[in-house]
């Protein structure tokens, strides 16, 4: 069983993920970083492998990407990087990024390369079910990767039963329709689309994600789903002086 | 029919619709229904009623004479020029318009380069009383003024895309991002044969009226509705699908694409996407684009604002890979020159984008006998900045 599985079997609700772009704001801090979100309580982690046309993004993980992309940041770099991450981290790991540089590094190398050095899993907004099903699905399965779908408002049922069946670790539920970096509506709205979500009773968990930026989000959040990702908030508190000795702080105020 | 899409949206290997789940009920919804909607009769009726008497179609096809003295064959130039809004972007504006009517939309947004396709989605918003958003790049709107006015006072709201490059790739992640988060009541006016399935099948019909009435033309002019030469210059590649649309099945006729060398192929400062793109996945489809080892998009260049896009559109990628159209590429001074030369010869000032097909004629070897048809997608009042600056006038 895969360490996601194995958390999700552990604890069934409060999870909390953390997303960071891997080489910002320094090129080699990616192994540091999340040793200190894991020290600090983070139940599984979500690196972001930067692209330089990331649609999905807002503007505040676009220009840690970017930026990330002028430290130096590749994938070579990255699982180089990677190579020591499992002296060093127990918890699940997620690689996040789009298709072109995952293509680029050929898919059956990237998903040999990633199983090696410890990934769990891989979130790639822009790899829709087809292209997943038709090319891609059985080479994820060979390294025991799992592939996250992601589920907005506009999401159909149908679809949703598809994905369901599709996947093997969670479910990323998307807070609203809309780019990274937005907050999260706590109107009745959201909160009818999350109720409908938990009541089809899918076989996999739920983690909710975008607009997660701070207590109110995340309690929300859990209150429907297994859990809920912090990303832009977490990259915005990058930006501070001396933000990885102050993680700790950083994720008791988003749980504590 | 080995050169048209496929039910996936796939040309050969390339096309699809990579794109995130966020914009999947849009795509889904125009996959849908698109076919539906273009070809029922009240559609096609209004489409064709506003290309004749809105648009002004059918485009002359004229015989260009003293070009064709120069270069020793009969040279006809499909005149896109003499659209309203002044070039071929407004076939497709017009389709994608009605076509969002239909689906009940209440906003359009649209992105644009050399401000062409901005300028063409802002009047048929203005005609229909649309809201209209545009994005283009930072610098695009510098070096385009004349048509960022164009598209306020057509009543559009001009964004500018102030990330990466600043350029038409940029704009158009920022027309996707919009998308992302007004799913339900926005329709994208995609302006070429770019994006996500069915993008560049739709826009490459909407196009296709090019080399529809061509055909006709032709056969008045010559008596043969084949010439053994049709060419287009390649950006995204939306002139150029339509001008070859009609003639793809007639393989006795030559295709040639023509792209922006910039300065140079090999100078670091170039749009030649075909030489120097590999196959990959941008804006929604599998493609080939300019990208670096690692897979992240490189900046292209070129003097033309409406070509230097790192990618081509999915279906001529494919025809490219199975060589059924020649891409070659000309650089900006080669462009310049042919925009001049065409004027002097022709009382004809070209769009710098038309300009680089018309500079190939230079590399051609004809016989007498020849008919060439040559796509002039667009008039140059937009690019006489650039024209003066080169040639200190």
């Amino acid at each position: 069983m895969n360490r996601l599985n194995s958390m999700f079997n552990q604890k069934k609700n409060n999870l909390l993920s953390v997303y960071f772009t891997a080489g910002y704001p320094e090129l080699n801090t990616t192994v540091d970083i999340a040793e200190a979100l894991e020290k600090a309580g983070v139940d599984f982690l979500e690196i972001g492998f930067p692209y330089s046309d990331p649609v999905a993004d807002g503007p505040t993980i676009q220009h840690s990407s970017q930026q990330a992309l002028d430290n130096g940041m590749t994938l070579n770099v990255l699982f180089d990087q990677l190579g020591e991450l499992r002296k060093r981290v127990s918890i699940p790991v997620l690689l996040m990024g789009y298709a072109n540089p995952m293509v680029q590094y050929g898919v059956e190398r990237f998903c040999a390369k990633a199983a090696e050095v410890g990934v769990d899993g891989v979130i790639v907004p822009d790899l829709p079910m087809y292209e997943y099903e038709t090319l891609y699905k059985e080479c994820f399965a060979k390294h025991g990767l799992s592939n996250i779908f992601l589920v907005t408002p506009q999401t159909a049922e149908e679809r949703i039963r598809k994905i369901d069946g599709l996947s093997n670790s969670f479910i990323y539920l998307l807070s609203s329709a809309s780019i990274t970096g937005g907050s999260l509506n706590l109107s009745d709205v959201t909160e009818t689309y999350f109720k409908r979500i938990k009541d089809m009773e899918l076989n996999n968990p739920l983690v909710i994600g975008f607009g997660i930026s701070n207590k109110a989000a995340f309690d929300k959040a859990t209150a429907y789903a297994n859990g809920a990702i912090v990303g832009s908030a977490f990259v915005k508190f990058q930006a501070e002086e001396g933000y990885l000795e102050r993680i700790p702080d950083f994720v008791k105020s988003i749980r504590s | 029919m080995k050169y048209t899409v496929n039910e996936q949206g796939y040309y050969g290997d390339f096309g699809g619709a990579y794109i995130p789940e966020m914009l999947y009920p849009n795509v889904e919804e125009l996959r849908q229904q698109y076919q539906n909607i273009i070809t029922d009769e009240s559609f096609k009726a209004e489409f064709e009623s506003l290309l004749k008497d809105y648009v002004g179609r059918p485009s002359p096809l004229y015989h260009a004479k003293r070009l064709s003295e120069k270069y020793g064959a009969n040279i006809f130039l499909k005149r896109e020029d003499l659209n309203h809004t002044g070039s071929h972007k407004i076939n497709n504006a017009i389709g994608q318009i009605l076509l969002a009517q239909r689906l009940g939309k209440k906003r359009i947004i649209a992105e644009t380069g050399a401000g062409q396709h901005g300028v063409a989605t802002a009047t048929v918003c203005a005609l229909m009383g649309i809201e209209c958003v545009v994005y283009m790049g930072e610098i695009d709107m510098e070096r385009q003024a004349p048509n960022v006015a164009r598209m306020k006072m057509l009543g559009a709201k001009v964004v500018p895309a102030t990330s990466g490059s600043k350029t038409l790739k940029d704009a158009t992640n920022e027309a996707m991002r919009d998308w992302i988060n007004n799913p339900v009541d926005t329709h994208y006016i995609i302006g070429s044969v770019v994006g996500p399935y069915p993008y560049p099948e739709m826009v490459a019909k909407f196009q296709s009226i090019i080399s529809l009435e061509a055909k006709k033309q032709l056969l008045e002019h010559t008596g043969n509705e084949l010439p053994q030469y049709v060419l287009a210059c390649v950006g995204g590649g939306s002139n150029a699908m339509g001008m070859f649309y009609h003639f793809l099945e007639d393989e006795q006729v030559k295709l040639v694409a023509i792209e922006a060398a910039g300065k140079g192929v090999n100078s670091g400062h170039s749009a030649a996407t075909s030489v120097l793109g590999k196959e990959g996945i941008l804006h929604g489809s599998r493609t080939i684009l300019m990208q670096t080892e690692d897979g992240q998009v490189v900046e292209p260049y070129s003097i033309s604002a409406g070509l230097d896009y790192p990618g081509i559109g999915p279906q001529h990628a494919h025809l490219h890979k199975i060589k059924r159209a020649e891409y070659v590429n000309i650089t900006d001074d080669e462009a310049l020159q042919a925009g001049l030369l065409l004027s002097q010869l022709e009382g004809i000032i070209p769009a710098i984008e038309s300009a680089h097909a018309f500079a190939y004629l230079e590399k051609m070897k004809f016989e007498q006998t020849d008919n060439v048809v040559i796509c002039l997608s667009g008039r140059g009042d937009k690019d006489l900045s650039t024209y003066i600056k080169h040639f200190g006038f």
